[in-house]
């Protein structure tokens, strides 16, 4: 048969621009440039010891000895702050030229017209645009980068800031906590639904430079908010690091989803902790779609602290050569009659490695909880490689915990079938994978499908052999 | 203009053994053939092999589409070429919708562009609306538009969908593997009178069966047994009626 080599068209996003930085610190990291950091953006005192405390957990912290090859790593090769401009534009004419094309490449303000309620650009460690639709912001709604919510919502700020991926909660965390800058800040108030999503877009564009974007989504009561991400960089020889911190607060019967569309170039590491509290019939997904980046460590949990809670969380991966997706899943069943899904779907190819990772806890008391974990891996050639850790932790007798997984490979039967109705190999191979990914792909907006249909359509570079 | 399909001499072999020995067969696309056997006998072989399954590996002989040998092409180019199998057991396609297939397979065997930078031209809501109706033909509902091939289908309705397929690609020949398998008496009605309805004497059609119970309402023109690999006896659709009455062993006993 036909031999045929599988690769992502990644030119789309593979440009880098010339940029004269306002502010670009020097390599390295130390309490000074933690401080440093703090006092260019004028913040509170509070919230500079946060960082200094958080940059002393860093330091102390061993690196993880699990998941992805974190060997390589060097902390001091890294650039922790680069400022592009200090304006922050509410239109696009107040961003600047190399700004604006890079994220008009990109499709962002196009968007923007015609299907989103908001948007946040994020260009190294800055927000550079945001904005939300007029109506939105009457009924209360906040959606700023975090940095100005900072300073105009410095209240709400301190009380949520923190309490869900508290700095010593890993090593990556606590580095996140010490030099933090942009990310989303979303507010929704009680009763109040946002129809259209609101989308942040975080582009790295620098070599070896640190992204370390802090998102805080505040549902209230009854409230509805669907977040969606998407990253991309361009390709240098050496790494760069995005290591963000999302934290969701979701109130009582509040619903928030949080989609992510990963693409990072393939020398990003990409270590990121996202982490949600629902309570009282409160529902929280995760949507998370691992495309790109050299190595990914991410497991969105779910703390179901509340009566009838739920959580989901959908997560795809695909490793290409020289990629490891080390991706997952936490649900910590914390009350009675909570429930949880999770739902990973992986594909491995060229020597590429997914590896599912998972937790489902259900603690004392938490009684008549549900929880179902469904894996598949679809191995597309002999070098790939996959590996699943589910844990369970179930502490309550009447609990139901499914969990189910399988490993694939295309079999010539299905490629026989395809083929035998004119269709070409390399054709029956892409329909065969965005069938596999076709479960998370419906469940994004349409201009979103559109554009991961796009993303994983696989070209043929191999000769007939 | 009519076109035939040959097979000369043809030998097949899976994991060394020798499954199919010197099949001929001449067959033209506005003639009914069947093949019957018990099982074992190679029918499927037959029919994997000529599609070029990379499983069925042929030895000797050759496959031919007016007079050209199709046996050094690929799969899909042998579908180009007016090939098309209803296999036995349809796979299931996980996330691929009919209409997703269907559309796929046109664009490769009737709107594929000229040039690699032009983009095809398919006319989508015609493609649904004869989807419709050719799904109303075999008893399906349009429902099946939307649904993943075979996930969940019962056993009548993957050969349902096959016989769907068939009619929107509209092939020379037709390689109908136990299409009547998996379906009652009603659902074999249907289905042969769709079959007749969208062949009209111009799809060649290869039926391949265990009971003659299809053939009564598919009258073939001619029957072919295949025992242990080899033809061994071919007539008029008076074969198929002996057969039901004597017996498989008979003619084994008779060869």
């Amino acid at each position: 048969m036909t031999k045929v080599e599988l690769s992502f068209d990644y030119s789309k996003y593979n440009f880098r621009d010339y940029v004269e930085y306002e502010v670009k610190f020097p390599k390295g990291l130390t309490e000074e440039i933690v401080r440093e950091i703090s006092r260019i953006k004028d913040e509170p005192t509070w919230m500079e010891e946060f960082r200094v405390k958080a940059y002393r957990i860093f330091m102390e912290k061993p690196m993880p000895a699990w998941g992805v090859d974190l060997s390589s790593i060097n902390f001091d090769e890294f650039c922790y702050y680069a400022r592009p401009t200090s304006k922050k534009g509410r239109s696009w004419e107040e961003v600047p030229e190399y700004i604006k094309r890079t994220f008009e490449a990109l499709g962002i303000p196009e968007a923007e017209r015609k299907f989103l309620a908001g948007v946040g650009a994020q260009y190294e460690s800055e927000v550079v645009y945001h904005n939300i639709r007029k109506e939105l912001e009457k009924l209360g709604v906040v959606f700023l980068d975090t940095d100005t919510a900072l300073k105009e919502y410095p209240e709400i700020f301190k009380k949520y800031f923190g309490t869900v991926v508290p700095p010593n909660d890993n090593k990556f965390a606590a580095l996140n906590s010490a030099v933090w800058s942009g990310g989303s800040f979303i507010y929704v108030p009680e009763g109040v639904k946002v129809d259209l999503p609101l989308q942040a877009y975080f582009r790295i564009n620098a070599q070896n430079m640190g992204q370390f974007e802090r998102t805080l989504i505040i549902a209230e009561p009854y409230s509805e908010v669907h977040y969606i991400e998407g990253c991309t960089a361009p390709i240098y020889a050496s790494n760069s690091l995005h290591s963000a911190v999302v934290e969701i607060i979701a109130k009582k019967g509040a619903k928030v989803r949080y989609t992510t569309i990963q693409n990072w170039s393939i020398d990003v590491y990409n270590l990121v902790t996202k982490r949600a509290h629902a309570y009282e019939e409160a529902t929280v997904e995760w949507v998370d779609a691992n495309i790109g980046s050299k190595a990914t460590m991410k497991y969105p949990s779910v703390y179901l602290l509340g009566k009838y809670a739920r959580g989901e969380v959908l997560s795809v991966a695909f490793a290409g050569r020289g990629q490891h997706q080390d991706t997952g899943a936490k649900m910590f069943h914390l009350a009675p009659y909570t429930s949880s899904r999770i739902t990973a779907k992986s594909v491995s190819k060229d020597g590429g490695r997914t590896t599912y990772r998972g937790l489902v806890h259900v603690a004392k008391g938490a009684r008549g909880v549900k929880s179902s974990v469904r894996c598949d891996a679809l191995l597309l050639d002999e070098k790939s490689k996959t590996d699943t850790y589910p844990y369970n932790e179930i502490l309550e007798d009447d609990a139901t915990v499914t969990h189910e997984a399988t490993v694939g490979k295309i079999s010539d039967d299905q490629l026989f079938y395809l083929m035998s109705r004119g269709i070409s190999e390399t054709e029956a191979l892409n329909m065969i994978v965005l069938g596999f990914f076709e479960p998370f792909i419906k469940e994004l907006p349409m201009e979103y499908a559109v554009e991961m249909n796009r993303l994983l359509r696989l070209e043929m570079t191999g000769a007939v052999g | 203009m009519v076109d035939v399909l040959t097979i000369e001499h043809l030998h097949v072999e899976v994991e060394g053994k020798e499954v199919l020995k010197d099949i001929n067969l001449e067959v033209k696309s506005n003639e009914i053939h069947a093949i019957m056997g018990p099982n074992g006998a190679g029918k499927t072989s037959l029919a994997l092999a000529i599609m070029g399954h990379p499983r069925y590996k042929i030895t000797k002989g050759d496959v031919k589409i007016n007079g050209e040998s199709i046996l050094g092409l690929p799969t899909d180019k042998r579908a180009q070429k007016g090939l098309f199998i209803s296999l036995q057991y349809p796979i299931g396609l996980q996330g691929i919708t009919l209409f997703t297939l269907i559309k796929a397979s046109l664009t490769a065997l009737k709107y594929a562009p000229k040039s690699p930078n032009e983009k095809p031209n398919i006319p989508l809501a015609q493609i649904r609306k004869e989807l419709e109706i050719n799904l109303k033909k075999v008893g399906l509902d349009e429902t099946f538009i939307n649904r993943y091939v075979n996930e969940g289908f019962s056993g009548g309705e993957k050969k349902k969908s096959e016989i769907v397929q068939m009619a929107m690609i509209k092939p020379k020949f037709a390689v109908l593997d136990e299409t009547d398998s998996g379906l009652d008496i009603d659902g074999i009605k249907i289905v042969s009178n769709a079959i007749l309805n969208i062949s009209r004497r111009e799809i060649g059609l290869i039926l391949i069966t265990h009971y003659n119970r299809i053939l009564q309402f598919i009258k073939p023109d001619y029957v072919h047994v295949l025992l242990d690999g080899r033809i061994v006896e071919t007539g008029g659709p008076e074969l198929a009626d002996l057969l039901e009455q004597k017996g498989y062993d008979w003619f084994k006993k008779e060869v």
